[in-house]
């Protein structure tokens, strides 16, 4: 991996994990700008995001990261760590999010462990937990799945306000979502 | 309970030596449990079984034997096998096996051997208690510094890893760390009642716990409370001590189980 002037950039990065499944594709993400990859079920959105991330492989081309990049990556985890006894608050900590500021609406959930919350819940949590934890690059994956219409949009005010001090990359089913955000849209198609 | 006997040399080191493994081996239980991995304990406690026989047979020192192979199999584990029970469940049969052999081929290792499957408590000296000490002083240590990763790996592994955290090295201090706690248990406690200290208490505590901090002094309470409970019971009954101790964190488990249906069944 080399280093970039932009937070993150993709140069003509094929990925994947057995083999390339995504690619070429080339774009830069920067501090104060959502990024949203977009394309059809199974184009590799998610494996190029875990390709940064780390967690797929780089067959040809290159991630560049600007120097000394924090960076946060979330994407739905299964229901079962929910028997994991777990308060909201200790999930919230363990990124080192700012729980203080969670929106009042969901500070009732910091005293209450994970099994108690509905799937919708658990997920608002733990966008938050990477959202608000002290990174340049926040990486969200699918972030409004199982969360309600009020959900979704308290999520659309907190990913903005995040715009403000970082850049946020996003994989989303949800165009309106992606719209009401003024992400900039990268195509993503499938090899 | 006969707290006079307790002050008596010949109990107190015995009662101590447990009192700490019960103290701590709970802890490892929940970080077990939290990475589904528990059958990890049995493995361990089985190896150490092996280890400690195969080193009474050479003629070396038995907690040295049992905590150099169940070392040697933790790092092997993590070299070989990414995570879940595979790898312990085939390193607990593995440890069964040769136990066994040992003991058919080697009567010598017969008293030992007793020892370590029935759990003689009230045979380990002052070398146990040492090392026990020794080794909760630094688990308790290195289970500050750890505990977060471990959590933080579990519950946003895509995070950690963004994060250039390795898992593989945490994951291996950990496992070495389970190996040695249980080697040291069972030279004490013996194999099952050293399994049953890592998995019900953490059981129960999962079912109880509101967090994770209280669901790891909910563990440590059962225990410790099962552990004197079962100590004065064998004390007076005249049993040996591993089973009874196991017995009673099975009562302890199905208090549990019980109470957890009745205020189910009261809200419901």
């Amino acid at each position: 991996m080399t280093l970039s002037s932009h937070c993150i950039e993709l140069d003509h990065l094929e990925a994947g994990y057995d083999r390339a499944v995504v690619g070429p594709l080339s774009f830069a993400l920067d501090a104060g700008e959502i990024v949203a990859l977009w394309g059809p079920n199974g184009s590799g959105k998610t494996t190029a995001m875990n390709a940064i991330g780390g967690g797929a492989r780089v067959f040809a081309g290159e991630v560049r990261k600007r120097p000394g990049l924090r960076v946060s990556h979330q994407h739905q985890n299964p229901l079962s760590l929910r028997d994991i006894p777990l308060s909201g608050r200790e999930l919230l900590a363990l990124t080192s999010s700012d729980a203080a500021a969670l929106p009042a609406s969901l500070q009732p959930l910091l005293a209450r462990r994970l099994s108690e919350l509905s799937g919708g819940q658990l997920q608002l949590l733990q966008v938050w937990a990477c959202l608000t934890a002290p990174v340049d690059v926040v990486m969200l994956d699918e972030p409004t799945n199982n969360v309600d219409a009020a959900g979704v949009a308290l999520l659309q005010q907190v990913i903005a306000r995040a715009r403000d001090s970082r850049g946020v990359l996003l994989v989303s089913h949800d165009r309106r979502f992606v719209e009401a955000l003024d992400a900039r849209i990268v195509e993503v198609y499938r090899r | 309970m006969n707290w006079t006997a307790m002050f008596d040399p010949m109990f107190f080191i015995p009662f101590s030596t447990g009192l700490l493994v019960a103290a701590v081996l709970p802890i490892l239980g929940m970080y077990l449990r939290l990475r589904e991995e528990w059958l990890a304990a049995l493995a361990f406690a089985q190896l150490a079984a092996a280890g400690s026989l195969g080193a009474a047979i050479l003629g070396l020192p038995v907690l040295i034997g049992g905590l150099g192979v169940s070392g040697i199999a933790a790092a092997a584990k993590a070299w070989l096998v990414r995570s879940g029970n595979n790898g312990y469940a085939i390193l607990m049969v593995a440890g069964w096996g040769a136990s066994i052999l040992m003991l058919a081929n080697a009567p010598l290792a017969d008293h030992l051997g007793h020892a370590l499957f029935d759990g003689q408590l009230y045979f380990t000296g002052l070398s146990n208690l040492w090392s026990m000490a020794a080794f909760a002083l630094v688990a308790a240590m290195l289970m500050r510094w750890l505990s977060g990763k471990l959590l933080l790996e579990r519950m946003f592994p895509d995070f950690f890893r963004a994060r250039g955290l390795s898992a593989t090295r945490f994951h291996l201090l950990f496992d070495l760390m389970v190996a040695g706690g249980l080697a040291l248990a069972t030279a004490s406690i013996g194999v099952m009642a050293a399994f049953a200290l890592v998995f019900i208490p953490t059981m129960i505590a999962y079912q109880w716990g509101r967090s994770w901090r209280h669901s790891l002094v909910i563990a440590t309470l059962v225990s410790v409370v099962a552990y004197v409970v079962a100590f004065e019971i064998a004390l007076v009954e005249d049993q040996p001590f591993g089973p009874v101790l196991v017995l009673s964190l099975v009562v302890a488990a199905s208090i549990g189980w019980s109470l957890k249906k009745l205020s189910s069944g009261s809200r419901g």
